[in-house]
């Protein structure tokens, strides 16, 4: 397998990127990590990932906490300056470090500048891949037919919805078939979810129905978090359909068991 | 009174969740209003340059706010009407009963305005020993039944039609009662007969306004039953209620508003009615009051100018946002426990409430955005409600237990060698935990997830980890 500090040796010459793993797939699901790694060497890029990085530091943003959150952005920021990208599989995530950490620093010259070029830099995966590398197509195979769900960050923050499908019709033998209201919350927003768990609940059931009722076998989107939710409540309404990130079936790597399965 | 009950959010929400007659009112909302709007943005290859130009011009107008109210109380004096000023909803409230009381009179029409249901009007005239008769036909509704609008332009939307013409037959009892009411056009003739009375009646017209024209003099209100029409032009008196944030420089700037207003509204090109008044009556015209009066109310408003919250200023009560808010749509608008519901009630009624009291609203947001894609004035309304929770951060009006597992996540999320070191032992733990099943149907601490679903289990090493062994493995390879 190729790594950055053996081509770093050799005076690679290929865009440096450091990869934001995300919290979420840090700590649950690090498959999509590896597909992330795999997808982006196979645009033409080395990887590496910073040891110093954690959570983008949304749960502090969005429960009013800006101390903390500048704390996060800070540490965030210096960790990444090295590369020539930062690439998250995440939406929300990549929106956090892209359209949100450059506001924390108002009125501060120095840290505004340093979080406006870090933000230049900063790319949703699919959106790097697709728009940054100008990749067309992936070369693997997937049995089965998916549905996507466009998450709300990477959709309306990042512009991400194109860029995945694009990818997606040419994995061989991949049926894809449109969610109905896939632009559509699926109910996760972070905390809310656990703040409000009636009303997320609502959300995730109308979710849950369309992507049944689409009759694809295997649901994808861009972000874990959404994921967690989505398959958790398919999960407890006993249906079948398998979640995934779209980066594992675009990585070739779906022989993983799917999101809240077990290895038998 | 309208009781606030935003604190109950959670509460209020829970049973809007198990009322059948709401969840089935709320398709109508789900389905028609989006679907609505969005083939009427899509035919008009303008609207995304018609929202920026909407933007500008309030922001033009709302930074030379002073200005152009003074431009348009000049114009209002000209053309034979009073303004009067009120600070707070209490001098609002006061000076249309006095105006109400000079002019004998004992009802009063209203067309639909929401600030008469912010500053609770019917309340203090009915005190005050003047009728309000509601004509909007959503409002007349919602009258009958004692209940605060549940949406800002269709204050009705959260009944069914069954509901109503229950309603109508317990409020209408000289009419026939084995009449027929199953067809939403009955229950209109009804509701048109018994008010045509009503309009012939009144002494007063009371009417809120969608715009003011600083150029002009001129107050407008767009509608689609053209009650708010005959509210303003029978009585013999006229006051329009309305906020300081409705001016607007010109009759151009308004004719660009409002291409954006109904589309974003209803999904048409242009209300039914969109009706222009400039003074009372003149010598020479065939209808009209003899008094017009303007209340324009602050409310708090002037102090939201120069702060966080001054974009939220630009708002033209469309109801895109609630409309298009997930939330919105699961719970209905009296969830929200105060007059304005949804997104932009989420971060107006902080600031005319207190955020103490309606903490809740700016929290009960996915920020999933679709709020602010919709809105034609580019309200960044998700930004504003995270600021509204920053202000409850800094007064610590969150619950005790949040701040401190927040302060505990942020702590580690802080000190990352630490955190890799903590998060891989608890995801070992869990990993461990989890392995059979790959999902577990409950946790100690995360009842909140697990209440309604399965938490998928973390694969017991974390990423970092697996990365370290990775490169290490490779490195040794390499020697």
């Amino acid at each position: 397998m190729s790594n950055g500090i053996e081509r770093a040796t050799e005076k690679d010459t290929r865009p440096h990127v450091g990869l934001f793993v995300t919290c979420l797939v840090d700590l649950f699901r690090p498959t999509v990590g590896f597909a992330a790694v795999k997808l982006i060497e196979e645009s033409g890029c080395r990887v590496s990932v910073p040891e110093a990085q954690t959570c983008c530091g949304q749960p502090a943003y969005n429960s009013g906490d800006r101390k903390d959150t500048r704390a996060i952005a800070e540490q965030t920021i210096a960790a990444f300056e090295p590369y020539d990208y930062v690439v998250a599989p995440s939406g929300s995530c990549g929106g956090m470090l892209k359209s949100h950490y450059p506001k924390l620093f108002a009125g501060d010259k120095a840290w505004s500048e340093r979080a406006t070029a870090f933000s230049a830099k900063v790319f949703e995966l699919m959106s790097f891949l697709v728009d940054v590398r100008g990749m067309t197509h992936v070369d693997t195979a997937f049995a089965g037919s998916v549905t996507y769900h466009d998450s709300c960050s990477g959709l309306r923050e990042l512009g991400v919805r194109n860029q995945p499908r694009q990818l997606l019709k040419t994995v061989e033998g991949l049926k894809l078939v449109e969610l109905k209201d896939a632009d559509v919350c699926c109910g996760f927003g972070g905390t809310f979810c656990v703040k409000y768990p009636d009303i997320s609940n609502a959300i995730v059931e109308r979710k849950t129905t369309a992507i049944t009722e689409s009759g694809a076998d295997t649901l994808l989107a861009g972000d874990l978090g959404c994921l967690m939710n989505m398959a958790g409540k398919l999960q407890r309404e006993g249906k079948t359909v398998k979640t995934r990130h779209v980066a594992e079936v675009l990585a070739g790597m779906a022989d993983e068991p799917a999101i809240g399965e077990s290895k038998r | 009174m309208v009781a606030i009950t935003s604190p109950n959010f959670k509460a209020n929400a829970k049973v809007a969740l198990h009322d059948p007659n709401l969840q089935q009112a709320l398709t109508h909302v789900r389905a028609n209003f989006i679907t609505r709007r969005a083939a009427a943005a899509a035919a008009m290859p303008e609207f995304e340059a018609l929202r920026d130009s909407s933007r500008d011009i309030k922001n033009h107008t709302l930074a030379n706010l002073d200005l152009y109210l003074e431009a348009y109380e000049e114009k209002v004096t000209e053309s034979g009407g009073v303004v009067h000023y009120a600070e707070t909803g209490e001098q609002a409230r006061d000076i249309i009963l006095a105006i109400c009381r000079k002019a004998g009179a004992r009802t009063a029409t209203k067309g639909k305005t929401m600030i008469g249901e912010e500053i609770e009007l019917n309340e203090h005239l009915e005190a005050g020993g003047v009728e309000p008769i509601e004509t909007d036909l959503g409002e007349y509704i919602i009258q009958l039944r004692h209940e605060p609008p549940s949406h800002i332009i269709a204050p009705a939307v959260h009944l069914t039609q069954k509901q109503v013409e229950d309603d109508f037959r317990r409020a209408h009892t000289h009419l026939d009662p084995t009449r027929d009411l199953s067809d939403a056009r009955e229950l209109l003739a009804e509701a048109r007969g018994i008010l045509r009375q009503r309009f012939l009646e009144a002494d007063v017209g009371i009417t809120g306004a969608n715009f003011l024209i600083a150029e002009t003099g001129t107050s407008i209100i767009v509608t689609n039953e053209g009650n708010g029409d005959l509210t303003q032009i029978l009585p013999k008196v006229h006051i329009v209620l309305a906020s300081i944030e409705k001016v607007v420089p010109t009759l151009e700037d308004v004719s660009q508003i409002l291409r954006v207003l109904a589309r974003s509204a209803t999904g048409q090109d242009m209300s039914t009615y969109t009706t222009f008044s400039t003074g009372p009556r003149r010598k020479d015209d065939p209808d009209g009051p003899e008094e017009y009066h303007v209340v324009l109310l602050d409310n708090g408003r002037s102090e939201m100018l120069g702060s966080q919250f001054q974009d939220m200023l630009r708002c033209i009560r469309c109801a895109a946002c609630l409309n298009h808010c997930p939330v919105y749509q699961e719970v209905g608008g009296h969830a929200y426990g105060w007059v304005y519901p949804g997104p932009m009630g989420a971060v107006l009624t902080p600031k005319l409430i207190g955020i103490d009291k309606a903490g809740n609203l700016p929290n009960a947001s996915t920020f999933c955005g679709r709020c602010e894609a919709v809105c034609p004035m580019r309200i960044p309304l998700p930004g504003m409600m995270r600021h509204w929770r920053e202000r409850e951060y800094e007064r610590h009006l969150q619950p005790a237990t949040y701040r401190w597992g927040l302060g505990l996540w942020a702590f580690f999320a802080k000190r990352p060698a630490l955190y890799q070191r903590a998060t891989g032992i608890a995801m070992r733990v869990l990993g461990n935990l989890g392995h059979r099943k790959g999902r577990f149907r409950a946790l100690p601490l995360a009842g909140g997830w697990t209440q309604y679903r399965d938490l998928p289990a973390p694969a017991g090493q974390t990423f970092q980890e697996m990365w370290r062994d990775r490169q290490r493995a490779s490195a040794g390879a390499k020697l």
